[in-house]
Order: structure tokens, then sequence, then C-alpha cells
């Protein structure tokens, strides 16, 4: 990301269009999205990418969570077609250097929530993802699936909670 | 815009959640906005729940073939080339409204377009899509809400002033939480207008005969 920013620097982009590419077209298509407008979405997603490099703060969000945001975004704006109300951002004007032991220690707990993820119970897992890919609120899980909500919230109270003690 | 007020009353798990994942009507999703814009406690948490969403994204590849990956490549280059860098976002002005919810109102406070709704309480309501209305209300020190109970979800956040209902007191920053059990009476306190940004995803129902007729003509 940061040769993106800096040097303008098209094989680093390349490097991260071949990774993120195919995983941003899937989890659109796992959303709902028809191939034509996942292939369209993730265009625009990579082409904001490369724009909006400047603003990516490895100390704050992996790449991968910040590219999931700029999908997402796109996503509502595309599908839905309503805005995104975003929050203010917090700094304004010349950032400073990240420190780099903070972006270590954030690449380090990105790797961990991953695996603490995989980790989790089948059940559990399977409703985190279609609350992320399904575009779904607790609600419509519950339609979906037909399991109560009680459950579905417990089970997603559950996850969070071993999320949070693996994160510890 | 950070306010160092102390805020007690907080976004829930679900909210967090279906803000990050973008499933929430952008009604509830302008209500989460301004309350992270003043909450550096559930912004922290909105940053753990994107992550969980990064995490996602990299596990959800699917087998592409690298001539098909080329081809798009340099189709996002060319798009690239084409189109001007993303000029720095404009710096918020600060006033009683973050900048998400100055961008539905049209400026800040003296921007709204009151209209009375009965009993000194106004109200303004805001363009969203159908699934959840959102608005904001005026309430004068003292006066009540009329009495309601819920259908669905309901969130309250405080921007200036404070209310109180049975069973606690909201003050700016402060998000309240209301669903179909909950019935009661907030109440303005004593001080300025308190205002709130109110958003819910089914009509209020209110009790008795006159509210439910102001109701409709308010499209409350």
């Amino acid at each position: 990301m940061l040769r993106i920013h800096t040097s303008q620097d098209r094989e680093a982009f390349a490097e991260l269009f071949n990774h993120f590419g195919p995983r941003v077209k899937a989890f659109l298509m796992k959303s709902g999205s028809s191939m034509t407008m996942a292939e369209e979405c993730t265009q625009d997603v990579m082409v904001t990418l490369w724009r909006k490099a400047h603003m990516f703060d490895p100390a704050r969000a992996s790449v991968s969570t910040w590219i999931f945001t700029i999908a997402r975004n796109r996503r509502i704006d595309l599908l839905r077609k309503e805005r995104r109300p975003e929050p203010d951002e917090l700094t304004w004007g010349p950032e400073a250097e990240p420190e780099q032991t903070d972006v270590i220690a954030l690449q380090q707990e990105s790797a961990q929530l991953t695996k603490a993820l995989a980790d989790l119970p089948e059940k559990q897992r399977i409703l985190i993802q279609q609350a992320y890919y399904g575009d779904l609120t607790h609600s419509e899980i519950a339609e979906q699936t037909g399991l109560p909500l009680g459950t579905i919230k417990s089970r997603i109270r559950l996850a969070l909670e071993r999320l949070r003690h693996a994160m510890k | 815009m950070n306010d160092m007020t102390q805020i007690n009353h907080h976004l829930t798990d679900e909210l967090l959640m279906g803000y990050a994942a973008g499933s929430l009507p952008e009604a509830f999703n302008l209500v989460v906005a301004t309350h992270i814009s003043l909450c550096d406690e559930c912004r922290a948490q909105l940053g753990a729940y994107e992550a969980v969403g990064g995490a996602m994204l990299e596990e959800a590849g699917l087998n592409a073939g690298t001539a098909e990956l080329a081809v798009e490549l340099d189709a996002v280059l060319a798009a690239i080339d084409a189109g001007p860098t993303e000029p720095p976002a404009a710096k918020p002005t600060p006033g009683v409204f973050p900048s998400a919810l100055q961008d539905y109102v049209g400026g800040d406070l003296e921007a709204v377009k009151w209209r009375g709704v009965g009993m000194g309480v106004k109200q303004a309501i805001l363009k969203t899509s159908k699934s959840a209305s959102v608005r904001l209300l005026r309430i004068p020190a003292g006066a009540a809400m009329p009495d309601h109970g819920h259908h669905g979800t309901e969130l309250t956040l405080v921007l200036q002033g404070a209310f109180k209902d049975e069973n606690d007191r909201f003050a700016r920053g402060d998000i309240e939480i209301a669903t179909e059990a909950d019935h009661h009476t907030p109440i303005a306190d004593v001080g300025p207008d308190c205002i709130c940004l109110a958003a819910t995803d089914a009509p209020l129902k209110f009790r008795g005969l006159l509210p439910k007729l102001a109701q409709r003509f308010a499209r409350i």
C-alpha cells in the first residue's frame, strides 16, 4: 500500500489486485450480486483503492479491513442506491507517520483474529458469515434460517465473547 | 470533532456489527455514524467489527484464472489513467451536528426546517430510504413527548440538552435504544431545548385518539 501511495508503484498495485480482486468479487457474489455487478463493483473498489491510497493508515486498519470497508460502501451505493453516512474523521491535516510498532501490533492482531474466526464452532461461524456476507440483519437471518431470533442473538453473542477472549 | 462530555449510553453489539457489515437501513446508519462521531469508545469497537469483515474478505477467495485477472487489471489501470486522483476530503464544519448529519440537514442546527407537531414539540424529517425513517426532534425543557409504544426498534440520540425517562437521563452523545417491550414517556430536562436524532424501523403507535390523528399528518 505504501509503495502505491508514495511512488505510484503499478507493480505493487498489480500484486494487491491479484490478491484482493478475486476476493472482493467472491465477497460481493456471496452478498447476492450478479457476476456482472460484482465485476463492475470490484473494478470500482480497486480504482478507489489506488486513488485513496494516501488515506490508508496501517496503524489503524489492515489492508484487508480497509478494502472490506471500501467494498461494503460501494455495495450499498450500487445495490441499494443509498448514501452511506460515515463518522467524522479523527484527525485532519497532515498525518504523522505511523509508528512501526503500532503497525506490527496491528498485523499480529489481524492474524490472531483470522485464526480466532476459523476456530469458532461451526454454528457460530456460519452466523457471523451470514451477517457480513449476506447483508442480513439478525431478524432477516431468523427468517431465512427458521431459527428463533433469540438463538441467533445468543450464538452471535457467544461468538463475539470467544473472539474477545482470543484477542486478549 | 470530539466532545469531552461523558457518554454513558452506547451502541449495542448488534448495531455496531450491522453498521460494520452494512446491513442496517440508511436511517439507522445515520444515527450510528453520528453517535460514533461523538464517542471514541464506540469508534474503537467499530474498528474491531470492521476487522472481522476484513478477515471474512481474506477468506472469501475464489479461484480466478490468471488470464482473466490480467484482463481485469488492465481495465482497472485504464480507469485509473482516465480519472483524477481523489481530492482530500473537506474539513468538517464544527457545530452542534457532526458532519454526517450536517450532510443530511444541509447545514448545522440553524438550517433545520422545523415543523410543530403539538405540545411545543417540533420535528424535521430527514430524507432516507424507506425501510426506516429518521427525524430531528426539538422538545422544550419540561415538555413530554407524546406517550408512545414501539413496533420494531427506535434509536434516540441526544445532540443538545437532555431528556429523562422513567429509568435514566440522556445527554449529548447518549443513545437510547428502545424495542417493542419498552413503553416510555421521555421528558426534556431543564436547560436548553432538547434536540434529538431519532430513527425507527416501524411507525410509532401513540396511545389515544388525538396523537394518532396527528401522527398521520405529521408522517411520524
